[in-house]
């Protein structure tokens, strides 16, 4: 019989991807105890999620290599739900609860895609952008299947040339955005020269496979699964078969916990200082939930959090100041290229679900003014995914403002809201961290 | 093979590779993983564990998200229907 | 003088003010609702939405007796999205202390006409298998049932706004009394009856009401269909809402249409704030687990807090406010605002009206708290 145990930690991290798995290092190599938590099996976060079959890139073995090194607690497999006081966070695991006490908290939860409703994008197969990456990641196979790739940002391109590489066959990139704004972006590269290599890369992985800008999905078709998608290409529509449709509109930030804990957002960002500390003393947010920036940004700004909260490490930090600057650049650069079109409003039709939690079509959402008279009217954003699919998709078409979260703050069992099991005292072992 | 894993989707013995999570199993055994409130079939859309659309049954518990737990031997999974 | 521009405004668009809203405009009163956010957004949105009736004295078994067949006729206008289901109600006897309770219940309904079956352990277990074993049995009631009651508030409301009633949204009530209703923007409705239906805020608009906030809370869950047929209440139930003075939990699930099952309940005592108070949570749910151990390994979706406007006797107040004749109130219905927001709008309007009520109003006329009289 499982029974819930504590972790205590100097500095806890929540969240394994680039920005956690930086803090986490920075912090623990300054000899304070450190735990990170995932909800997924391993660590990786997304962009550096370590499928059934995949290697690291060079960058993120680096990084798990001073993890294991530095002596982090690793604990995966447990999605954190509440805060049961302050300095303790809860969190369920498969078949136990766990209880994790900090002196200091980073906050590195990741983003999420943004998912805008056209007709027939429930149908399965019709999935994410890193949806469908992760999912072959996971396993799926995908040789031989073709896959039109669409939506907006730089992971359409990063996608379509790893499932290129696995196998699939693209054929159309479907990228929103303007012509002129993808050349102002290509241009503005120009600062990274890291970036054009890795555009060249790209270039090369996609030789052959078309990238249309000015281009978005209308609908996709199918009788149980999908088999085609109709795109509005040079403003023409024009059908094409295909077996999946990797459809992502960028990325919206998981603000969920830190709204949990009380700190303050701004302009839909958590707010932070120099040494990425929120509005809360003593926790700290670091990667996209601060602003969308991507790998590099997540690296640098986790390596802060993770010096500041270990306490005292500020010289330390202050270095990594001019690098910040620079990927910021970068994220402004994201932000301006892949706004979103005004036509993407129009794609849903009044029977186009728009919440799938709980099937509410588009016609019964349009007549409410604001997201809690179209929640407590409709039930959309009162399922199971308490509104991470639908309330950007609302923000977006209706400009509805999201409102505060309640815990839990992911879905759990009863039995971890009421703490059936009795709590034992600390037994786990402070030791190598690794790959859990 | 050594790195293979074998679970039941709705019955029917699926092989995966080993590291594949159920979501992938309910997708090769050609199922959708749940039947929405409105009837229509449904499979994963976020692949990271937030849209629930991937919920399925697994050895006995409902509602389990597939796209984030791994396929272990013998496990048995039964989707909407 | 001049005349004023309504017959009645009323302040609060919850259940209870769309019930009044809706009565109001069928006899012909023209009538405008004040509702500072949107509708149905305090108690209505939070409750559980069952339609019960309850015994716990004379006068509340026969508002609720009264309002459930008001709703049973209103049922087949409902709309889809009011989710009506007459599940029925089995209160759950534990012990044979508990089950002579089922027996004094079923007789006390019998002479009242309300149907109700003693169902044995064996007939219990069988109608809900869900269930602990050990159990003694129970009272179904079957003429018990659920609804979904923002969308309830919005048809009631729906259907005042056709017969020309008002609904001013996001407008916020300063002050009531003699004759007009004063707004946070200044501006002043004039009309001959105000009525005060502001749930658990109340005495903010009519100093002096003796309603006092009591906090509840709820958990619903993922989609379980079949699990749970009927309402489920312990009888301990009315030694919780009986209580004056110490928080307490009681059994109290319900299956909604959509295969969710609502977990509650909880009543607290003094408590303001809106935040899920994770003791009385875990107090409330680890009751319910007694009854049904299956619900511990279910998904919880969502968890939330609420305010039931009590009063001191239990009973609501419904009537002419005797300080301010132009005072109205149809507010303190703690856990019962659903069942009767349809008979206490059907009273109101008698008064308003000076018709002679359906049933006797003493019980519930504010002016009984101004007289002496043994609470219970």
């Amino acid at each position: 019989m499982s029974r819930d145990s504590q972790h205590r930690f100097d500095v806890l991290v929540v969240g394994g991807g680039p920005a956690g798995i930086a803090a986490a290092v920075r912090a623990a190599e300054g000899g304070v105890r450190v735990g990170i938590v995932d909800d997924n099996a391993t660590l990786g976060g997304q962009i550096w999620r370590a499928g059934s079959a995949e290697g690291d890139t060079k960058e993120a073995a680096g990084w798990r290599r001073r993890l294991c090194t530095a002596g982090v607690t690793t604990v995966c497999g447990k999605r954190i739900f509440h805060q049961s006081e302050p300095g303790v966070l809860l969190a369920e695991g498969a078949d136990d609860r766990i209880e994790l006490s900090y002196r200091s908290l980073v906050l590195a939860t990741g983003a999420r895609e943004r998912f805008l409703p056209f007709p027939g994008w429930t149908l399965p197969n019709v999935m994410g952008a890193g949806g469908l990456q992760a999912m072959v990641k996971s396993g799926l196979p995908i040789r031989d299947q073709r896959v039109v790739v669409a939506g907006t940002g730089p992971l359409l391109l990063a996608v379509a040339a790893y499932l290129r590489s696995h196998g699939a066959e693209i054929p159309v990139i479907c990228e929103q955005a303007s012509w002129s704004s993808l050349v102002r972006f290509g241009v503005a590269l120009i600062s990274w020269p890291e970036k054009i290599v890795q555009a060249f890369e790209l270039k090369k992985d996609l030789a052959g496979v078309p990238l249309a800008a000015n281009c978005w999905p209308l609908a996709a078709h199918g009788q149980r699964t999908l088999d085609r998608v109709t795109i509005s290409r040079d403003g023409k529509p024009e059908s094409i078969r295909c077996d999946y449709l990797a459809c992502g509109f960028h990325l919206v930030p998981n603000l969920e916990l830190p709204l949990l804990m009380g700190c303050q957002i701004r302009g839909g960002y958590v707010e932070i200082d120099d040494f990425q500390q929120t509005t809360v003393p003593g926790i700290f947010c670091a990667g996209e939930p601060t602003n969308i920036g991507g790998v590099d940004l997540s690296l640098v700004e986790g390596q802060i959090a993770g010096l500041a909260a270990a306490a005292g490490s500020t010289g330390e930090a202050r270095k990594l100041f001019p690098a910040r600057r620079k990927a910021r650049r970068f994220a402004s650069i994201l932000e301006r290229t892949f706004g979103l079109r005004p036509e993407l409003k129009s794609l849903p039709s009044a029977e186009t679900v728009v919440c799938r939690c709980e099937d509410v079509p588009y016609s019964r959402l349009q007549r409410h003014t604001s997201w809690r008279a179209a929640k407590l009217q409709t039930r959309c954003g009162m399922g199971p995914c308490q509104g991470r699919v639908c309330g950007p998709a609302t923000q977006f078409l209706f400009q509805w403002n999201p409102v505060s979260v309640r815990p839990p703050v992911f879905p759990v069992r009863v039995e971890s809201l009421a703490c059936f099991r009795e709590v034992t005292e600390p037994e786990h072992t402070v030791g190598a961290g690794g790959k859990a | 093979m050594p790195n293979q894993v074998t679970v039941t989707v709705n019955g029917a013995i699926v092989t995966v590779p080993s590291g594949a999570t159920v979501a992938v199993a309910v997708a090769i055994a050609g199922q959708a993983c749940r039947v929405s409130t409105g009837g229509e079939p449904r499979g994963p859309l976020c692949g990271m564990g937030i849209c629930f659309e991937c919920r399925a049954t697994i050895n006995g518990s409902a509602h389990c998200r597939s796209c984030q737990i791994l396929c272990e031997p013998g496990m048995e999974v039964k989707t909407d229907e | 003088m001049s005349d004023a521009a309504y017959d009645a405004v009323i302040a609060g668009a919850g259940i209870v003010g769309a019930a009044c809203a809706d009565e109001c405009a069928r006899r012909g009163l023209r009538v405008a609702v004040i509702e500072r956010d949107i509708v149905g957004s305090g108690a209505t949105a939070a409750g559980m939405g069952h339609i019960v009736v309850m015994d716990d004295s004379d006068a509340q078994f026969a508002l609720t007796r009264y309002s459930q067949r008001l709703w049973q006729e209103l049922r087949p206008h409902l709309p889809d999205d009011v989710e009506y289901e007459q599940c029925g109600t089995i209160w759950v006897a534990a012990d044979a202390e508990e089950m002579a309770e089922v027996w004094r219940k079923h007789d006390h309904y019998k002479k009242r006409g309300v149907p109700t079956e003693i169902l044995d352990a064996q007939t219990l277990k069988g109608l809900e298998p869900n269930l602990r074993d050990g159990m003694s049995g129970g009272l179904l009631v079957p003429e018990d049932g659920v609804l979904y009651p923002p969308c309830a508030a919005r048809f009631l409301l729906e259907r005042a706004r056709e017969r020309g009633a008002e609904l001013r949204l996001g407008a916020s009530v300063v002050e009531i009394g003699e004759g007009h209703v004063r707004l946070t923007d200044g501006s002043e409705i004039r009309a001959k009856i105000i009525v005060n239906a502001g749930g658990a805020s109340a005495p903010e608009l009519t100093p002096g009401i003796e309603i006092k906030k009591r906090k509840g809370h709820l958990v619903i869950t993922d989609r379980y269909p079949g699990f749970l047929r009927h309402q489920l209440v312990e009888l301990g139930y009315l030694k919780s809402a009986h209580s004056l003075r110490s928080d307490s939990v009681a059994f109290n699930v319900q299956p909604r249409r959509t295969g969710q099952i609502l977990i509650g309940s909880s009543r607290q005592h003094g408590a303001e704030h809106t935040e899920v108070d994770n003791d009385m949570l875990k107090r409330m749910l680890r009751r319910a687990g007694e009854y049904m151990p299956g619900l511990a390994t279910m998904s919880a979706v969502r968890v939330w807090t609420g305010f039931r406007a009590a009063t001191p006797d239990k009973l609501p107040l419904i009537g002419p406010w005797p300080q301010d004749k132009s005072v109205f109130l149809a507010t303190g219905h703690e856990g019962l605002g659903i069942t009767t927001s349809l008979g206490t709008a059907k009273i109101l309007v008698d008064l308003i009206r000076g018709a002679k009520p359906e049933i006797p109003v003493e019980p519930y006329l504010p002016s009984r708290a101004t007289e002496e009289c043994t609470h219970a």
